[in-house]
């Protein structure tokens, strides 16, 4: 098998790769995973799930994955380290992979003070460049996290990570992706770019390291729906950074929903275009997942390519 | 420095309200220096339970001891009477002085005036915060002499996370990120380049989480 995912083959045969994000329900029925992998399978290469994001306990995101990859849609697990410890991460990845799983996304995760169980213990056993690495390693060199050897059947994931241009210290952003990279990190998607001034200095940076060479960057965007939830983002998310002059666009729209849809494949478009080193985009319709079908369209990523696994 | 806070005296009364006679003992050692558990903070609380008490009709007799130091039993030995006196004894040391009393006066009802917070230091006159997570493998000759351990909210050892910004913390714009101050310090050194490498795990073995930890120094062990 050349690639080890339909996602690793889309980047590596070149094409601009389109995945999105889906969050698994606070409950325990998989009917809108099911339907989100029907609206969405034919639209994007791949989609994320989620791992408890924000410290809200959901569905697992391996679960889910079971749902969606039954559905027809190439499902990408992430695995925060926030709540499990290096022997729950391996056990449950390996799991994941038993089940079909094949793309694999490391994150630190948020931290549970914001979620619904904000007095819980928070693990950070590991941290998320060190999972990159020790899951590389355990694909490439059949090794546990302690270095005792997978006799066989060792799990083969294509590793991602994500970067966020939008943090500080700036210039560091870029030492410590290329670090995620080093460490393994084979695709990287973005926080959601929408100060894009700032996008592409970090870019400038990522070229001349030449790390575009050497992982599949994927800009993240997230598509909004009002300007309430863009000032929201601006002052209630911890780094982001949304320009005024974007939150005035939409307080100013007629119709503020397709003022967004409109932002957003500009935001597309824009990226795909200009910003060199950019292999794809990674849509985060925050509970809006009906609308990306409409968003792949009308950016011209419709239809998908087709892509051959050996 | 160990750093610890006087609980709400109306918390430390209930645990003796049964009593009539009790013996506050204060510690010279760090809860001194955090103004919190000295000679002086020992007399005011002794005064303030007499006056709780007399106000409730209920009269309690106090008397008061410093010792030199809580964590050591030689420091505790000249209580002997003045406990054997009391019906209660409360303790203003850290946790670890409310034990060792708990254990050299196995009869007595031993309880704690102070909750300890954490290993820290002075800041500013009136603020302490925390430095050290005593993790017991300390890597502060990697970080700049700055503690990811306790002082980034997710103890990340190749940090910072996407939530710093502004040099602030995701999980508190009140906290200072400690991975910004590990890179401008880092930055000022000429040494960012010490950063590029991948820390390995941390051995949470030597941290707590295993039980309590024992040190041991056989050169010093009677033989």
């Amino acid at each position: 098998m050349k690639y080890l995912s339909k996602l690793q083959a889309i980047l590596e045969d070149g094409h601009f790769a389109v995945t999105t994000e889906i969050g698994p329900p606070k409950h325990a029925s998989a009917h809108g995973l099911k339907r989100n992998a029907q609206i969405l399978k034919d639209f994007v290469d791949a989609a994320n799930i989620t791992d408890n994001q924000t410290a809200i306990v959901r569905l697992s995101s391996i679960a889910a994955g079971v749902h969606l990859l039954t559905g027809g849609l190439e499902p990408v697990v992430q695995m925060t380290c926030r709540d499990r410890n290096r022997i729950a991460i391996q056990a449950d990845l390996l799991g994941a992979y038993s089940l079909g799983m094949r793309n694999l996304l490391c994150i630190s995760g948020d931290h549970q003070q914001f979620g619904n169980h904000p007095t819980a213990k928070n693990v950070y056993d590991l941290d998320s460049i060190q999972l990159v690495n020790l899951m590389s390693r355990m694909r490439d060199e059949k090794k546990f996290f302690c270095g005792e050897e997978i006799k066989e059947y060792e799990p083969r994931f294509f590793i991602g990570a994500v970067a966020n241009p939008f943090a500080d210290p700036f210039e560091y952003r870029v030492d410590r992706l290329e670090k995620k990279i080093k460490a393994g990190a084979q695709f990287i998607q973005t926080q959601g770019v929408f100060d894009m001034e700032r996008f592409e200095r970090f870019m400038e940076m990522v070229r001349a390291k030449g790390l575009d060479q050497r992982a599949h960057i994927l800009a993240g965007v997230i598509p909004l729906k009002s300007w309430r939830a863009a000032k929201f983002m601006q002052t209630q998310v911890a780094g982001m950074i949304v320009p005024d002059v974007l939150v005035d666009r939409l307080k100013n729209a007629a119709a503020p929903q397709s003022e967004g849809v409109a932002v957003c494949i500009e935001q597309i478009k824009y990226i795909k275009e200009n910003i060199k080193g950019v292999h794809g985009i990674h849509i985060m319709a925050i509970a809006w997942e009906d609308i990306i079908p409409e968003i792949v369209r009308q950016a011209g990523l419709f239809p998908r390519p087709e892509v051959e696994l050996d | 420095m160990i750093i610890a806070q006087q609980k709400n005296i109306k918390d430390i009364a209930v645990m003796v309200e049964a009593c009539e006679k009790v013996l506050l003992v204060g510690c010279a050692g760090c809860v001194t220096v955090c103004l919190s558990g000295g000679e002086k903070e020992t007399e005011i609380l002794a005064s303030a339970l007499r006056i709780m008490r007399k106000l409730a009709g209920k009269p309690l007799k106090t008397s008061t001891y410093i010792a030199t130091r809580q964590c050591d039993p030689e420091f505790i030995t000249p209580l002997e009477k003045l406990v054997g006196d009391a019906d209660a004894v409360i303790s203003l040391a850290c946790g670890v002085g409310v034990q060792y009393l708990a254990e050299k006066y196995p009869d007595k009802w031993v309880v704690p005036a102070q909750d300890t917070l954490f290993a820290g230091g002075s800041t500013e006159h009136g603020r302490w915060d925390e430095k050290c997570g005593l993790c017991g493998d300390c890597i502060l000759h990697r970080t700049g002499g700055i503690c990811p351990v306790i002082r980034c909210a997710k103890s990340i050892l190749n940090g910072p996370c996407g939530g710093s910004q502004n040099g602030r913390c995701e999980v508190d714009q009140d906290m200072t990120c400690a991975w910004q101050l590990i890179y401008e310090r880092m930055k000022a050194l000429g040494r960012l380049r010490d950063l590029t490498a991948v820390q390995p795990l941390k051995d949470w073995s030597k941290a707590m989480g295993g039980g309590p930890r024992r040190m041991l120094r056989e050169d010093l062990m009677a033989k």
